[in-house]
């Protein structure tokens, strides 16, 4: 390598280079289509939304509705659950939060209709459907790793590190519920 | 340590190839006259018995995978169509789920004969690394072959594991919806896991192949834990001393395997797998394969979930240390008393945690977990590298073959 150590920039030092970065560029824009096409498909994302009735759900009862490949509870709360779930002080939960802030539509009326409340029926820890009506607060049990969450879905003690998650939903006539 | 190679072969053909591609030079220098340590024992046979596992899991699971569907609607009807219609389905997948379990207990007996007699050390770090490496690409085909049946356990195992995950800040939820290609596991999800079930045997051969190769760079380890100084006094002829040795112990666990295979079929799954997959119901208490316990009761004994998967990958991660976490100049648990024992609560300590890891995660058995959980880590980061600078070793002997005379001399001199 008798050219190595002229200090002149040689032809092959410019094929070098440009070749080099021609490489990386082209590495790197051909990665993102083989790494990309394991996202949601076209397919998957057109089922983003759902309609359901909830005129049959008695208050008190839970009705579990299939939302994305996962439960989604759509939760008729009786008079005593939305009092339960109002009187504590959110400042005092592990992810806090109103319950006024969980039972508002997505829309931009933003509508509260405490009796009615919509999570998605997964445990913000590992996955698991929480089981509905146990735990210590009535609200939710999760039967894999013991999360337990309140009339509201917030999580009150066990090892989920949030409250059941709100999903974007809608009331589009009075007993008409979209969700997504 | 095996020298050039002096294969001649004696054909005039077998010349012929020889001058073009030396590989019957190279198999003949690998497993024929490769000088092992002569004070081999019967620990060292599991190297042979993984090889073979893994030859018989990749046969099986190509013949299953001729009648098998990846489909969430089909999937668990096809291995139905496999247990009760094809010819001889049954035993074919009951070899292959069975295979699973016997890749295991041979793989923790490997692992656990490299920690007792310190396998890990100098000069042998990259091919215990190596091995580590092979272990991970172990545990992500077992889980993922767990999901394909898409049972009850196969969907909510695949749902825990791959929430893991999410666990990561900030791009947790994105890499969790990137593995399930979707908003939860759902058919992209078993897609995936079956192409994938299906490469990562064949990236674990690789990976078998350079584990061999720096193995016969740095010749075994053996009980005594000494290096080979004179290969005449010191070694045999892998054939046919460890080959007969090799083939013996395989046969004795053949016999093991197959009495699972007919006799307790289901005894190492999970009754609950039976039933096909429904992402409404969780079943009421998940548990993985046997061989992932330990790892699982690590990760909910921690209380918090980013810890808890730290915890439990870290579990795994902390075996590539090994080779500096321990500081002793000894390699053989033989002549470390007091590691010997710290050794064996190690074992009760991983036996402990897998019973765990079964259990309910409520009162008792969560604080169980989390001080057999301080026991572990602390056997490696703690005992190991403070043990060497305390511990007095017992002399050790000054050559393989001294080793061996001192335990088999007056016997051979009484023959003789």
């Amino acid at each position: 390598m008798a050219s190595a150590s002229t200090a002149e920039p040689t032809r092959r030092d410019m094929l070098y280079i440009a070749t080099g970065a021609a490489a990386a560029v082209g590495a790197g824009a051909l990665a993102w289509p083989l790494i990309n096409q394991m996202n949601p498909d076209a397919s998957t994302l057109a089922l983003a939304s759902t309609e359901v009735d909830v005129a049959s759900i008695p208050e008190g009862g839970i009705l579990t509705v299939k939302w994305r490949g996962k439960p989604v509870f759509v939760r008729h709360r009786t008079k005593k659950e939305i009092d339960e779930a109002q009187q504590v002080k959110a400042a005092d939960l592990p992810d806090p939060q109103t319950d006024q802030d969980r039972v508002k539509q997505s829309t931009i009326s933003g509508a509260a209709h405490p009796e009615w409340l919509v999570v998605v029926g997964v445990c913000t820890h590992l996955g698991c459907v929480p089981l509905g009506h146990q735990g210590d607060f009535d609200g939710w049990f999760c039967p894999c790793h013991g999360s337990v969450y309140d009339t509201s879905g917030r999580i009150r003690s066990g090892p989920a590190p949030r409250n059941l998650d709100v999903p974007t939903y809608a009331f589009t006539a009075a007993t008409k519920l979209q969700i997504g | 340590m095996s020298g050039p190679s002096t294969y001649v072969p004696s054909s005039a053909i077998g010349r012929w190839f020889e001058s073009r591609l030396p590989i019957m030079g190279l198999m003949h220098g690998s497993f024929v006259a490769y000088p092992v340590p002569r004070n081999l024992n019967y620990f060292w046979t599991f190297g042979g018995i993984l090889s073979f596992m893994l030859g018989a899991q990749i046969i099986t699971g190509i013949i299953l995978a001729m009648h098998y569907t990846p489909h969430v609607d089909y999937a668990f009807g096809s291995v139905e169509h496999i247990m009760r219609d094809v010819n001889w389905g049954w035993f074919i997948r009951y070899t292959h789920a069975n295979g699973a379990s016997m890749f295991f207990v041979a793989v923790y007996i490997h692992m656990l004969r490299g920690l007792y007699y310190g396998s890990y050390k100098a000069p042998r770090e990259v091919l215990w690394i190596l091995g580590v490496i092979i272990y991970l690409l172990m545990m992500a085909t077992g889980f993922m072959g767990y999901v394909l049946p898409w049972g009850q356990m196969s969907f909510w195992g695949a749902t825990v594991i791959t929430n893991l995950f999410s666990a990561i800040p900030l791009v947790g939820d994105a890499i969790t919806t990137w593995l399930w290609g979707g908003y939860s596991v759902d058919n992209p999800t078993l897609n995936r896991f079956f192409s994938l079930h299906y490469l990562l045997p064949f990236m674990i051969a690789g990976v078998v192949i350079l584990h061999v190769w720096a193995l016969h760079v740095v010749g075994q380890n053996n009980p005594a834990g000494v290096e080979v100084k004179n290969i005449e006094r010191d070694t045999l002829p892998f054939t046919p001393y460890a080959t007969v040795k090799d083939a013996f112990g395989l046969v004795c666990f053949l016999i093991f395997y197959a009495w699972f295979i007919f006799y307790a079929p289901n005894y190492l799954g999970h009754a609950d797998n039976y039933i096909e997959a429904n992402p409404l119901v969780t079943p009421s208490h998940i548990v993985p394969e046997w061989y992932y316990l330990p790892f699982y009761a690590i990760l909910r004994a921690i209380p918090s979930k980013l810890g808890g998967v730290v915890a439990m990958f870290g579990a795994i991660v902390i075996l590539a240390f090994l080779p500096w976490l321990d500081t002793s100049r000894v390699k053989s648990a033989k002549f470390r008393p007091v590691y010997r024992v710290f050794f064996w609560a190690f074992v009760l300590a991983c036996v402990g945690l897998g019973y765990l890891g079964s259990q309910p995660p409520e009162g008792g058995f969560v604080i169980a977990a989390r001080l057999l959980t301080i026991y572990y880590f602390g056997f490696f980061l703690v005992i190991m590298p403070l043990l060497g600078l305390f511990e007095t070793p017992k002399p050790v002997p000054a050559s393989i073959a001294d080793a061996v005379l001192a335990k088999n001399g007056a016997a051979a001199q009484a023959h003789s």
